[in-house]
């Protein structure tokens, strides 16, 4: 499974990648693997305001709906249209054109709690 | 029920070794998807799909009386079987409510083998003993029989490879004893999604040589392993009601729209009277089948189904079908609000998206 190791992770499968003040958001591609042939993405409402662990998106496989948490404070502040038409890109391209959203972050400290590529490889065995 | 109270079909291991995601379902441990729903649900439409379905029960019920009683049983008419032919019928109870749908085999004058739900087989057979009388026996088999369904159009195909020549399969609802491979197999023309097909019945000590063999002679003609989550997805776009979650002993057959598989001219059956009730007068409600309109999240079992913002009912089944690439699911609804073409909404998060009824089948072969 791949893992990069330039990116930051949560124990719910998002990959966290920072740019600068905000933080794009997908999920790993062992979720993907996981939930199979995604359907349907509802994405987070661009200005709107999440907490660390609230959960902002939906991707729906054909069996199941699962929710996609904000790693951190913040707020959205661009969302992936292209998977509106296209949900498959997050199979196909997990950590690339399947990306879900940005966020503003409100602490940079807040980041220090994502783990990183070791800790997650760790978790998925 | 917890983990280790679920059971192994015979096949377990095979599913496994092949990558399977396995869940709970019916008391069983089954799998739900090998390489991914959607591309199963695929090869079952254009080629062949070979399912598990050691799971489901097996009853055989013999012995003097034996189709007079099973015709007071069940709502179709056992009479109309000969020797070797099947029919799919109901099990009611006393208020006419749905405990399960099977399907029927004559496999002798006064023997029958009966193919029923996993998750029902126990209430099955309590209620059937209850009814019976001395001189017919109820066996269950569930355990000694292991099956798959072989479904798609490349199934004759498949057998003509298997049986070592073209022709041989059994009609539609037919069912017939030969062997493959050296073992000893019932085959039914039989099927719960839409294609062409069989149902096969074999001694569970060889279900993995049975696997293994059709998997080997069909991978050329596209043949994959399939999971329940494809037989969902398949069988949804036909409309066929799954027990369980369409079918309940709080609906009649009526209401689930199977009134073609009940005999109302028998002179009686269990749950007769609530049904020929609900026939003439109209059932109180009927499984709708419906689809989503425009883009939005797929309809999935419970979400609330409104019309004019009024809550009307709720979703039994539903998914995002992979032939036609919507929405797809099925209801209970007054028989007004049940009318083909009739707007509705299903509520998905808090959102409402629009849905109309439609027809059955969803999907039609072209």
């Amino acid at each position: 499974m791949n893992v990069p190791d330039d990116l930051l992770y949560t124990e719910s499968h998002e990959w966290i990648k920072r740019e600068g003040d905000k933080i794009r958001v997908g999920i790993t591609d062992h979720a993907q693997a996981e939930l199979t042939d995604v359907v349907f993405v509802e994405l987070p409402k661009i200005d709107r305001q999440a907490n660390a662990k609230e959960p902002i998106a939906v991707v729906e496989s054909v069996k199941a709906a699962s929710d996609i948490y904000a790693p951190v404070k913040g707020k959205v502040v661009d969302a992936n249209k292209a998977l509106e038409s296209n949900p498959a890109l997050i199979n196909t391209d997990p950590f690339g054109e399947g990306w879900l959203f940005e966020l503003q972050f409100e602490n940079e400290a807040d980041l220090k709690s994502l783990k990183d590529a070791a800790a997650y490889k760790a978790q998925i065995g | 029920m917890s983990d280790n109270a679920e059971k192994s079909t015979a096949l377990y291991d095979e599913h496994v070794r092949l990558g399977a995601r396995v869940i709970p379902f019916g008391g069983w441990k089954m799998p739900v998807q090998y390489a991914g729903i959607v591309q199963e649900h695929h090869a079952v439409r254009n080629a062949a799909g070979m399912f598990d379905i050691s799971h489901m029960g097996q009853f055989i019920a013999e012995g003097s009386g034996a189709a007079a009683w099973l015709n007071r049983m069940l709502t179709n008419n056992v009479d109309k079987l000969e020797a070797g032919s099947g029919q799919y019928t109901l099990l009611l109870n006393d208020k006419g409510g749905i405990i399960d749908d099977l399907i029927i085999y004559r496999v002798g004058p006064e023997r029958f083998f009966l193919v029923v739900n996993a998750s029902r087989t126990e209430e099955d057979l309590a209620w059937l003993n209850r009814h019976r009388p001395a001189e017919v026996s109820l066996h269950n088999r569930s355990d000694q029989y292991g099956g798959v369904a072989i479904q798609g159009p490349k199934t004759e195909e498949l057998f003509a490879k298997l049986l070592g020549a073209p022709g041989k399969l059994p009609a539609r609802n037919q069912i017939l004893d030969t062997e493959i491979n050296g073992v000893p197999i019932s085959i039914a023309r039989t099927g719960y999604t839409g294609e062409d097909g069989v149902e096969v019945f074999f001694p569970a000590k060889q279900a993995a040589t049975f696997w293994n063999h059709v998997l080997d002679v069909g991978k050329p003609l596209g043949l994959v392993p399939c999971g329940l989550g494809a037989r969902d997805t398949l069988r949804l776009e036909m409309c066929y009601p799954l027990n369980g979650s369409d079918l309940s002993p709080e609906h009649n057959p009526i209401e689930a729209g199977l009134g073609f598989f009940v005999d109302l001219t028998k002179p009686d059956f269990v749950g007769k009277e609530v049904v020929a009730r609900a026939k003439a007068e109209g059932p109180a409600q009927k499984l709708a089948p419906f689809r989503m309109e425009g883009k939005g999240p797929p309809p999935r079992p419970h979400y609330a189904v409104l019309k004019d913002g009024q809550r009307i009912g709720e979703v039994t089944s539903g998914t995002l079908s992979p032939s036609l690439n919507y929405g797809i699911g099925m209801a209970y609804l007054s028989p007004e609000n049940a009318k083909i073409g009739s707007k509705i909404e299903i509520e998905i998060r808090g959102q409402k998206f629009p849905a109309q009824i439609e027809k059955k089948p969803l999907y039609k072969k072209t």
